[in-house]
Order: C-alpha cells, then sequence, then structure tokens
C-alpha cells in the first residue's frame, strides 16, 4: 500500500498513513552527488584564496556551503515533485515516491537554509553568508520557480548558482571577492550548457512529456549540439585563464588544454548525429564534462597545496 | 460513573513496527545532528576566542 497518494481534487500528495521516511530519504533530499561537487569547488574556492583561514573555520564553511547546497536540493525537489513524477530519472525521488510529503521537504529545506546561512555568518564570514543566501534563492525562486518552466535558457541563466560555490569558499578566506574566484565562477557557468544539454539529447522526451521547454525539445537537436559546441568553445580557452592570470601552473595548464580538447572534440563528434550515435556521443560528452570540470579544479587544488610553482604570463 | 467513562478509548494511530523503527532512526538522525551542532559551536568559541574566553570581567 503506498504511503501516501495524489490528491485528484487538488493536485497535491496528502499521506495516508504515518511516515516511512527513513534518514537516506532526507539525505536524497538534499541531493548528495550535486552537493559533493559544491562542496569541492568550494574547497577550491578556499585554498586558493589569500588569507588561509584555521582549519576548523575553514570545515564549518564547507559544512555550511553544503548544508546550504542540500537546502536549495530540497527546496528544488519540493517544488518540482509534480514534473518530478513524471520522469524516470526522477520518479524515484523521495516526494513523488511518496516518503516526504511536499511540505516536510519545504520545512526540512526552509530550516537548513536558514540555519546553513546564519551559522555560516555568524562564525565564518557575513560576505559568504550573503553569497550563499543568494545562491540558495536565485537556484530556487530564479531557475526553480521561474526559469526552468518557462525558458529554453534555464540552465545557462540558473548555472550561475552552481557557479557560486567556489566563490562562497573565497569570501569565506578572504572575506572579499577576487578577480580569481570570478574567473573560477566563469569557468562552472560556462561548463554548465554542454553538461546539461549533452544529457537532455539523451531525455528529449522525458522533458517533452512533463512540458519543460529545455533548448533541444524547443529548438531542436541539431541547434542543441550547435550551442553546446559554441559553450565549448567558450568554455576551453576560459580554463586556461587561472595559468595566464597566475594562479594555476603548467601542471594546470596542461590538464586544462588536454581536457579542453577532449572537450572539443566530443562537442564536434556530437554534430550531425542523430539516433543511437547521437546519445552515445552525447553519453560521452556528459560523462567527461564531470570528469573535466572535476580534474580542472583538482589540479588547481594539488598545485596550490602541494607548493607546485605557478605559471601566469606576467 | 459518568457516561464518559464506559466509552472504550480510541486507539489513534498505531504504528506499526517498521514505522517505529524508521521514527527512531530519524530521531538519532536529529540528535547526533545537533550534538555535533553543540561541539561545532564549542570548537569554534575556543578557535575564535582562544584563551580570551576566559578574559572576562568577574
Amino acid at each position: 500500500m503506498s504511503l501516501s497518494q495524489s490528491n485528484e481534487v487538488t493536485g497535491s500528495f496528502v499521506r495516508v498513513e504515518p511516515s516511512l521516511a527513513s534518514v537516506g530519504d532526507y539525505v536524497a533530499l538534499m541531493k548528495p552527488r550535486v552537493m559533493s561537487l559544491v562542496v569541492f569547488t568550494a574547497l577550491v574556492g578556499l585554498v586558493l584564496a589569500p588569507g588561509q583561514p584555521h582549519p576548523v573555520i575553514a570545515f564549518t564553511a564547507l559544512l555550511c556551503i553544503a548544508v546550504g547546497a542540500g537546502a536549495a536540493g530540497a527546496l528544488n525537489m519540493w517544488f518540482d515533485a509534480d514534473i518530478d513524477a513524471l520522469m524516470p530519472r526522477t520518479a524515484r525521488r523521495p516526494v513523488p515516491r511518496g516518503r516526504i510529503l511536499p511540505g516536510e521537504a519545504l520545512a526540512f529545506g526552509l530550516t537548513l537554509a536558514g540555519g546553513s546561512t546564519v551559522v555560516l555568518g555568524l562564525l565564518v564570514s557575513v560576505l559568504a553568508a550573503g553569497l550563499l543566501a543568494f545562491t540558495i534563492f536565485f537556484y530556487v525562486v530564479i531557475y526553480t520557480m521561474w526559469l526552468k518552466r518557462s525558458t529554453p535558457q534555464n540552465i545557462v541563466i540558473g548555472g550561475a548558482a552552481g557557479a557560486f560555490p567556489p566563490m562562497i569558499g573565497w569570501a569565506a578566506a578572504s572575506g572579499g571577492i577576487g578577480v580569481e574566484s570570478i574567473l573560477l565562477f566563469l569557468i562552472i557557468f560556462f561548463w554548465t550548457p554542454p553538461h546539461f544539454w549533452a544529457l537532455s539529447l539523451c531525455r528529449v522526451d522525458e522533458y517533452a512529456r512533463a512540458g519543460i521547454p529545455m533548448l533541444p525539445v524547443v529548438a531542436g537537436r541539431e541547434e542543441t549540439q550547435r550551442q553546446i559546441l559554441l559553450y565549448t568553445l567558450v568554455l576551453a580557452p576560459l580554463a586556461l585563464s587561472p595559468w595566464l592570470m597566475g594562479f594555476a601552473g603548467t601542471a594546470y595548464a596542461t590538464v586544462a588544454i588536454a581536457g579542453g580538447g577532449v572537450m572539443l572534440l566530443l562537442a564536434r563528434r556530437l554534430r550531425g548525429q542523430r539516433g543511437d550515435a547521437e546519445e552515445q556521443a552525447a553519453k560521452r560528452l556528459f560523462a567527461f564534462s564531470v570528469l573535466y570540470l572535476f580534474v580542472l579544479f583538482a589540479a588547481m587544488l594539488v598545485e596550490r597545496t602541494g607548493g607546485m610553482p605557478l605559471g601566469g604570463l606576467g | 460513573m459518568s457516561v464518559m467513562d464506559d466509552r472504550t478509548p480510541e486507539p489513534g494511530i498505531v504504528l506499526t513496527e517498521e514505522q517505529k523503527r524508521r521514527r527512531r532512526a530519524r530521531s538519532i538522525a536529529i540528535a547526533l545532528t545537533l550534538g555535533a551542532l553543540v561541539v561545532l559551536f564549542y570548537v569554534v568559541t575556543i578557535v575564535k576566542l582562544g584563551p580570551g574566553v576566559l578574559n572576562r570581567p568577574l
């Protein structure tokens, strides 16, 4: 028997029995995989920033950023429960599955959002807390509530939310916003469209059924492939900027050139493909894009923590 | 005796063993989180104030 059922009159989820939600359901509500990438990029911003904070303060900052990201995920699942239920990729999430009621997800998300922001502001940095609050607001209100269902540019603009964490980490460590942290922001910002559109090319029918105006649904597969290539053409040279600016070394530059080259190759190979060949090419690009971003940031982290020489043209 | 005393009390919501087990797991998770927060605030206070935590007018 289902623990909750869709109310036919209101369309809302109504529980008919006491909760069977496990701790794991609440963890899933925080999108732990997204959270791990957020924490990692925030850590890199924190380590690269001038003025290293005490390890306990750094840990507190990362914890608050992780919880803030989890809050944004929970609020996203609260609002999107109706469309999540329509797509196989998201139908097993706790709210559409009936494990957690939308109201419970809302309360959980708001509590975490408020708690993480206040604790970050009180214990680490008011600027970092402000950025974290803005990021949660941007992801939940601007992306989830507004852009996602109204424009094919949803993940382009909404991608800013995922790009803020290194800037928050930087602010937590230095108390300011440097040009370097803006570059880290831009790298993730221009990485998001090729990454997400590659995934959406494999899920066009799902998005169409749920009424989400993703680019391939609205503008077609060919235009999506073209835009993926265009964004990758901006991303690959942009990823070299940390080395050009002198806050990343030759090891990073090597990784950025090689990774950018593979990204361009995969984006180029995707163009003109149809059917199974397109799906395979899109899946390869999607998988490599995750590795690419991880390796870029890991290279910066290793160089800085390992005391390796930094580059730059100046 | 009053009329109320003759009524059979309603059982209300009776949790199954699985529901009790999961509620207990949720309660333990909340307790651990609160405990971790207490430790965090304590450690951060010591880190931020250091010996100054004791430096106050008596």
